[in-house]
């Protein structure tokens, strides 16, 4: 089963969908710049910031499939189960090896 | 017509069952899982387990929608392994009402060597009564290491990979499920899984074979009608009635049917 759209419907259906999402993802990083305590985001020490400009890059890398290696990206790629579970949540990004559970994980279902 | 076959209407009020049945839901199946709060002892489960077997399908049956259930404790309540044993010990005893369909949803959380402890022993009790089984898989970050380590699980007992579906599938574990002969749940949940445009893409990628897509709807913000909206989305691409309906509901028939308790009225 393929795509029964060509390009042009499936840019006319979703482009503004999609240019809003873009302009979120922009005002989201100005607003963690412009917070009391605010940064440069390119120099952000938060893995979750980290692991969406990893993704801005992928995004222009020119490969296809970009949404199954964007998950892939922000996997957890280790194997062995560990040795107790920290937390309910989790927080959508790799987490680094050996580092404490950040404290914004959702709690989800 | 459509059947939902993950949502948890334990966490939705009436009004969500008169939506549906509007929308043309006239089935649904309903895991077991963690109610946003720790069950201090096995009793809480039981009094759930009655709630699913009970009180749900008669609730559901006043808008003409069949209710099927699974039951489990859920992987979020298994760090604890003695709480997670006396519920597992309380399971037979609801395996004869009618609506349940098997032990689910069963999979990991953070993958802890507890969770897969409690996860093997829910295994061997699906694998001794013959019964369905439901998989939940991690949230997030954890998923893809999680979906893996739960398939190697179900593997080493034996069970037939045809007779489990492994739920909350993305573009990066759903290849994995297929491959190894399970069935594959989308899930349609704001943030944090997929939307119904993805849904459709993984469609469009993957096929519809042993796929189903469900709302998972229940305490988070979710959407008891996000089933009818992937449908729409479909529509709107233009693909055809007949592919529409294989994956909104005669794959979940097919698949719920193996457990021989499935029916639609
Ligand atoms: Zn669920």
């Amino acid at each position: 089963m393929s795509s029964p759209q060509t390009a042009a419907q499936v840019i006319d259906q979703y482009f503004l969908e999609h240019r809003a999402k873009a302009l979120d993802l922009a005002a989201f990083l100005d607003r963690i710049e412009r917070a009391s305590d605010g940064a440069p985001v390119a120099g952000s020490h938060d893995i979750r910031v980290r692991a969406l400009l990893r993704a801005i890059d992928l995004l222009r890398d020119g490969k296809p499939e970009r949404a199954r290696r964007l998950l892939e990206l922000w996997s957890d790629q280790t194997t062995e189960p560990i040795a107790k579970a920290p937390m309910k949540g989790a927080i959508g990004a790799a987490p680094l090896p050996g580092a404490a559970p950040l404290s914004g994980a959702a709690s989800l279902p | 017509m459509y059947i939902d076959p993950h949502i948890h209407m334990v966490s939705r009020t009436t009004d969500d069952y008169q939506r549906m049945a509007l929308a043309g839901c006239v089935a649904i199946t309903e895991p077991a899982f963690w109610a946003g709060y720790d069950r201090s002892s096995a009793q809480g489960f039981v009094d759930y387990f009655g709630l699913l077997t009970d009180t749900e399908p008669r609730r559901a049956a006043q808008f003409g929608i069949k209710h099927h259930t699974w039951l489990c404790i859920n992987p979020k309540e298994s760090e604890d392994i003695g709480l997670a044993r006396e519920v597992l010990a309380e399971i037979p005893a609801f395996l004869d009402r009618p609506n349940v369909l098997g032990i689910g949803e069963i999979g990991l959380n953070k993958n802890s060597r507890n969770e897969l402890v409690v996860l093997d022993e829910h295994i061997a009790l699906a694998k001794k009564h013959n019964l369905l089984i439901l998989v939940h898989t991690p949230h997030l970050e954890d998923k893809l290491k999680g979906t893996r380590l739960i398939m190697d699980a179900i593997i080493s007992q034996g069970v037939d990979p045809g007779r489990v579906l492994i739920d909350h599938v993305e573009e990066h574990t759903v290849r994995l499920v297929l491959d190894r002969g399970f069935w594959a749940g989308m899930t349609l949940y704001p943030d944090t899984k997929c939307t119904p445009q993805r849904a459709a893409d993984i469609f469009e990628m993957h096929g519809t074979d042993r796929m189903w897509i469900n709302s998972a709807a229940d305490w988070g913000v979710s959407d008891p009608l996000a089933v009818p909206k992937c449908r729409d989305e479909m529509r709107r691409r233009g693909h055809l009635d007949a592919v529409i309906r294989k994956v909104s509901f005669d794959n979940p028939r097919a698949f719920l049917s193996q457990s021989g308790r499935f029916a639609i009225s």
